[in-house]
């Protein structure tokens, strides 16, 4: 039995469509990444899947259960955590811990060699406010508190929204960790880097599915291939690009600039001189590997392309 | 520095006890793409206070514009652009509302503001929904107006607090060819992010970690002087060392 089954959900508020017929499954143990930008649908489609909100149309499944009429069953089985802190700033750091367990009707010491990787780094802050941690604290102490009762299933938010690059890393750390422990672990993102630590991933954009593989497949799937191009004048070069009669695409990635040509095979030298009549002489021109942020933008493109 | 746009002396904030900003200096030139980057709690925030008038130092000196951040907070606030990701625009008035409001603020005659109001919608592709309210649309094309708005008054600075945090990959890029023309044009641009492929769009990165400026160069030399091949590695390496976690 998959721990998720989606068939086929739609939610609209008022004007805006936030899912259009959303379908996937989620295996036991797996870690599965929704990787989209504000606005995909992310949110709308964790809160039908913890039972806080209802699908206007389709059918959802969680640990085997109907969201609409076994909700009841469901929530002391799920972990959730939302994307914005959903910690009492006001009570100190134990006592939101402890609020969480007892909600659940269980204790600290009864679930905390689960959480005890993580909590011990706020051990030494036990007695101080919410209120008063700092962006990261306070994501590893509401991932505590989802998980205080030993959860099935977990669904995460987008935890690592505004968080720094330094605590993005250690965050994902403790997931791989948690995986481990059989735990099945939904998470949203709008980082796409963070796209390859999970199991497989769906790409979500405007309340569809654009694609659900593994990371590895989807970038396998990417169809042309890239020329990375360095200049000292990015903008330059960019301008440039745009005027060429063979470019597909040309987004700055980083140091670089990912450039695909609508032939199937790119012309490198004609591109140099083409460069070079723009009064770009220092292009450094190689091939690239592809990566998620690759596939994803081709994928958007050609959704605009489908209307 | 003759061509400076922001100079600091061992600017200093202190709460009570706490530094928060701990004797940092720098310069940032005329036209640059300056990114000012930091672990959460590193102190941009408050650094971004004082450069922007809103916040007075508790020690050292800082100028913006050649304008003192003691004595003229006000000149400085009229002389810079500024968009956070939090706040920008007003949710409930429409597109050509919110550029005419901000043009208002800016103080600019009401000819000239007619004209910026046509220039930023044709700028920013939003022509066809100048009538809309700025809430129906996509996080991307807000933050792109957005931008546009904080530079309608022609600011030589402008000051983006995380300004493309959850936009989706094509309209960030879109963002940045913004922030790119921005600076052909000679608009200093001092900007803040978590995403860090886009420290390499910048000319110069800081890096600040807990209260300090612990790395300032171009992406190319932070690089080489760390023997790694990316800013994030370098961020990772210096802000790992941080204590300041638990503030």
């Amino acid at each position: 039995m998959p721990a998720v089954e989606v068939h086929s959900i739609y939610k609209s508020f008022e004007e805006v469509q936030a899912l259009r017929g959303i379908s996937f499954s989620v295996e036991e143990g797996e870690l599965y990444g929704f990787i989209g930008p504000d606005g995909a649908g992310k949110t709308t489609l964790f809160r039908i899947l913890n039972t806080l909100l209802i699908p206007d149309q389709g059918k959802a499944a969680v640990l085997g259960l109907d969201v609409v009429h076994d909700y009841k069953t469901i929530r002391p089985r799920l972990g959730y955590m939302p994307g914005r802190f959903s910690l009492y700033q006001d009570l100190s750091v134990q006592e939101n811990l402890e609020f969480f367990a007892s909600v659940f009707g269980t204790t600290i010491s009864e679930n905390y060699e689960l959480v005890a990787p993580i909590y011990s780094q706020l051990e030494p802050f036990k007695n101080r406010h919410v209120g008063k941690l700092s962006g990261g604290m306070k994501q590893k102490l509401a991932l505590s508190c989802a998980l205080i009762h030993k959860p099935e299933l977990l669904l995460l938010d987008e935890p690592t929204t505004g968080v720094d690059a330094v605590s993005r890393k250690e965050f994902w750390e403790m997931l791989v960790n948690l995986k481990k422990q059989g735990i099945t672990i939904i998470v949203s993102t709008p980082y796409m880097d963070e796209a390859k630590l999970c199991d497989r991933v769906a790409l979500i954009q405007d309340g569809s599915l654009m694609q659900i593989d593994t990371p590895l497949n989807i970038v396998k799937g990417y169809e042309r291939p890239i020329l990375g191009i360095k200049s000292k004048n990015t903008y330059k070069l960019l301008q440039a690009l745009k005027q060429y009669d063979w470019t597909h695409s040309a987004h700055p990635f980083g140091e670089s600039i990912h450039f695909t040509e609508k032939r199937e095979k790119p012309d490198v030298t004609a591109l140099k001189a083409f460069l070079l009549d723009n009064g770009i002489d220092d292009a450094v021109i190689k091939e690239v590997e592809p990566g998620i942020e690759d596939s994803f933008m081709a994928l958007m493109k050609k959704e605009v392309a489908g209307g | 520095m003759a061509d400076s746009v922001i100079s600091t002396k061992e600017l200093t904030r202190t709460f009570g006890v706490f530094t928060a900003v701990n004797h940092i200096s720098f310069d940032v030139k005329k036209g640059e793409i300056f990114g000012f980057l930091g672990a959460n709690g590193a102190g941009k925030t408050t650094a971004m206070k004082m450069l922007t008038g809103l916040l007075a130092p508790s020690s050292g000196e800082a100028s913006v514009n050649g304008f003192d951040v003691y004595t003229q907070s006000e000149e400085i606030k009229k002389s810079i652009g500024y968009m956070s990701q939090k706040f920008s625009l007003y949710d409930d008035l429409t597109v050509s509302e919110n550029i005419e409001f901000y043009g208002g603020v800016y103080g600019l005659p009401t000819k000239t503001l007619e004209q910026k109001i046509e220039e930023t919608l044709y700028t920013v592709e939003l022509m066809e929904v100048k009538d809309a309210l700025v809430v129906s649309l996509p996080l991307g094309w807000k933050q792109k107006l957005a931008f546009s708005v904080s530079i309608l008054h022609n600011p030589s600075i402008v000051f983006l607090d995380e300004p493309t945090g959850g936009v989706d990959p094509v309209t960030r890029r879109q963002f940045w060819e913004r922030i790119y023309e921005a600076a052909d044009k000679g608009i200093t641009v001092f900007v803040t992010t978590h995403y860090m492929d886009e420290a390499e769009y910048c000319d110069r990165v800081s890096i600040m970690v807990d209260g300090k400026i612990e790395a300032l160069d171009s992406p190319e030399n932070l690089k080489s002087s760390f023997s790694t091949d990316s800013i994030e590695d370098v961020f990772i390496r210096l802000a790992r060392g941080a204590t300041r976690s638990g503030a």
